[in-house]
């Protein structure tokens, strides 16, 4: 067959691979080759004098294991026979001795196996995952198993919130007295006051929000001036600095309508 | 022929679109045996469109009784989930199980359960890894904590594995690539344990998670398994649960879920806030993948003479949608 730049020879029995008259087996009537089989090279021979016997035509000698030895056989068979022929037989002998040895060491190696893919298990594959992605609800679910795990207690004391017991105890002791409640009045600034500094201090790392300086800034002028009037209300919006957009942007509109109420008096201020 | 004719008739005196009011189709009458195409694809909308209709009354009546009983309507009905109708399976763990308590007291997991021995974790790939999966070892090395990355050239796996054991190595994972892609994992634990072999499937490199946070620190995670119900997927659930060390740091507030799934586990990493006692907030960091067991060996990785205890048959074990095995 013929490729851009040389004919090849799909014969089994040519010497060279390539189409021309000197390497042809069907238009040399005296013509030899080297094949292998099984891992080991034969030569065969054809002669003018076998021509009538097609089925004896080609004969074929097993070559030794050793390649000189191998390359001795060659020479002594095709004694006073062409240059050509001869030249050509030990030099695909030598090729066909080099890649059976690399045949050999690679299957001592650790070979790759090709697994085939097969596309409708793939596909259907991919739209099961697809599904089972959405039945999972990922993010409910963890956060389901965060708040178990808060409630069974396993993060100790470094959360405080006012579990159900603290709220009753509020309350029993609103009920009692003044005192004690401004002495709890109090005690819930000092836990405001530590987890705003607590929190300010991750406010600043989380600096690669370009709302962020806004809504700190806005805080900040809340959290000075609305420290009695609205704990529990600043205290979850100190503690909402998550980098969240849901809360965030439901918890955006409330600070911004403060934060315009305060610039304009400061503003008016400024002016006079 | 009465059949036949009947509809034959009332099509050609509708003509194309046009659809009836009512259509009565004889009993015995079924639309595919209709011989011509064009008509029996428009006898079958029509039949499709009476259907419609009859659900929606049989659906306004049901919502008329309801209103009508008031307060004694039947509560309504739950839908059908593929969850709810998941195939019993008889491996599934009951949380009191003590023929169960008493395996995992015994099994590979024991020393680690018990606070012996530190997991330590050696993450690699496969022969020439692609600057993907690179990035992906490097990102999943920073999740786990005590793990280092190595590449290997062309080095066994069965060579490295006794070398990984004199190391003190716990763990092993292997991150199989195809065409500049990891698709594969490899979770041995070293000495002597299971293997288990996964297909992962959709990894997301942090910078392609939608989020404007930051990197996971060093603080050890916490973990969280999800549904991992049959015994399989209990152990396959200790498994993961091995890879981190056993003393969480809360003050990382970090948490690693594996959830799974239908038979798929889904592997995240989040950062979490607590606004309220009944509000938390997550923001995801690190990758994420996901991963469907192929076959647990109950040996280290050896895949010619390994004994299996279990391997993923798709013909036994994919016939019923509703059968899961994890």
């Amino acid at each position: 067959f013929r490729t851009k730049t040389q004919n090849f020879c799909r014969n089994e029995y040519n010497l060279t691979g390539l189409c021309n008259r000197s390497s042809c087996p069907l238009a040399n009537s005296q013509y030899a080759t080297v094949r292998e089989e099984k891992g080991r090279c034969y030569l065969y021979m054809k002669t003018i004098e076998r021509a009538a016997f097609p089925r004896r035509l080609w004969e074929r000698v097993l070559l030794s294991k050793n390649y000189e030895k191998a390359l001795e056989e060659i020479d002594e068979n095709l004694i006073y026979w062409p240059r050509f022929i001869r030249h050509k037989c030990k030099q695909r002998f030598t090729k066909i001795t080099q890649y059976l040895i690399r045949i050999r060491k690679l299957t001592l190696k650790r070979q790759r196996k090709l697994v085939p893919l097969r596309r409708k298990i793939e596909r259907r594959e991919k739209r099961r995952e697809e599904k089972a992605l959405i039945a999972a609800q990922l993010d409910n679910a963890i956060e389901k198993e965060l708040l178990e795990r808060l409630k069974q207690d396993t993060y100790g004391d470094i959360y405080n919130f006012p579990i159900h017991a603290f709220d009753k105890a509020l309350q029993q002791q609103d009920a009692e007295s003044e005192s004690e409640s401004d002495a709890e009045k109090e005690e819930d600034d000092d836990e405001d006051m530590d987890k705003r500094e607590f929190v300010e201090a991750d406010d600043s790392d989380l600096s690669d929000f370009e709302d962020m300086d806004k809504l700190e800034t806005s805080s900040e002028e809340e959290a000075e001036e609305e420290e009695e009037v609205e704990k529990k209300a600043s205290h979850s919006k100190s503690k909402g600095k998550t980098p969240l957009k849901g809360p965030a942007r439901r918890k955006r509109p409330y600070i911004e309508i403060e934060y315009e109420k305060e610039t304009e008096p400061t503003t008016k201020t400024k002016a006079a | 022929a009465g059949g036949g004719s009947g509809p034959v008739g009332s099509a050609a005196e509708d003509g194309g679109p046009s659809a009836p009011e009512r259509v009565v189709f004889p009993p015995t009458f079924s639309v595919s045996e209709i011989k011509n195409k064009q008509r029996r694809h428009f006898m079958f909308l029509r039949w499709k469109q009476q259907q419609r209709k009859e659900k929606l009354a049989a659906k306004k009546k049901r919502r008329k009784e309801r209103e009508a009983l008031g307060d004694k309507a039947p509560p309504k009905a739950i839908p059908k989930t593929i969850e709810n109708q998941r195939v019993y399976d008889e491996t599934t763990v009951d949380p009191n199980d003590e023929e169960v308590a008493f395996d995992e007291a015994t099994d590979e997991f024991a020393p680690y359960f018990n606070r012996q021995t530190v997991p330590k974790i050696l993450i690699t790939t496969s022969d020439r890894p692609r600057g993907r999966t690179v990035r992906f070892c490097e990102q999943l090395s920073t999740v786990i904590p005590n793990s280092h990355v190595y590449y290997r050239r062309g080095l066994a796996l069965k060579r490295i594995i006794p070398q990984c054991i004199a190391r003190d190595f716990t763990d092993l994972i292997v991150i199989n690539e195809d065409r500049k892609i990891p698709n594969g994992l490899v979770l041995s634990h070293l000495p002597d344990g299971p293997t288990a072999h996964f297909r992962m499937s959709s990894v997301r490199l942090r910078k392609e998670i939608k989020r404007k946070g930051k990197e996971p620190t060093e603080h050890v995670p916490e973990v969280i398994l999800n549904n991992f119900t049959t015994r399989l997927g209990h152990s396959i659930g200790r498994m993961f649960a091995s890879l981190f060390p056993h003393d969480p740091q809360f003050i990382g507030r970090q948490v690693a879920t594996f959830h799974n799934q239908r038979d798929y586990i889904f592997f995240r990493f989040h950062r979490y806030i607590f606004k309220s006692e009944k509000k938390v907030g997550i923001q995801e960091l690190g990758p994420r993948f996901t991963l469907k067991l192929r076959s647990l060996q109950k040996g280290t990785f050896d895949s010619k003479f390994g004994e299996y205890e279990w391997i993923h048959k798709r013909r036994e074990m994919d016939t019923s949608r509703r059968k899961f095995h994890l």
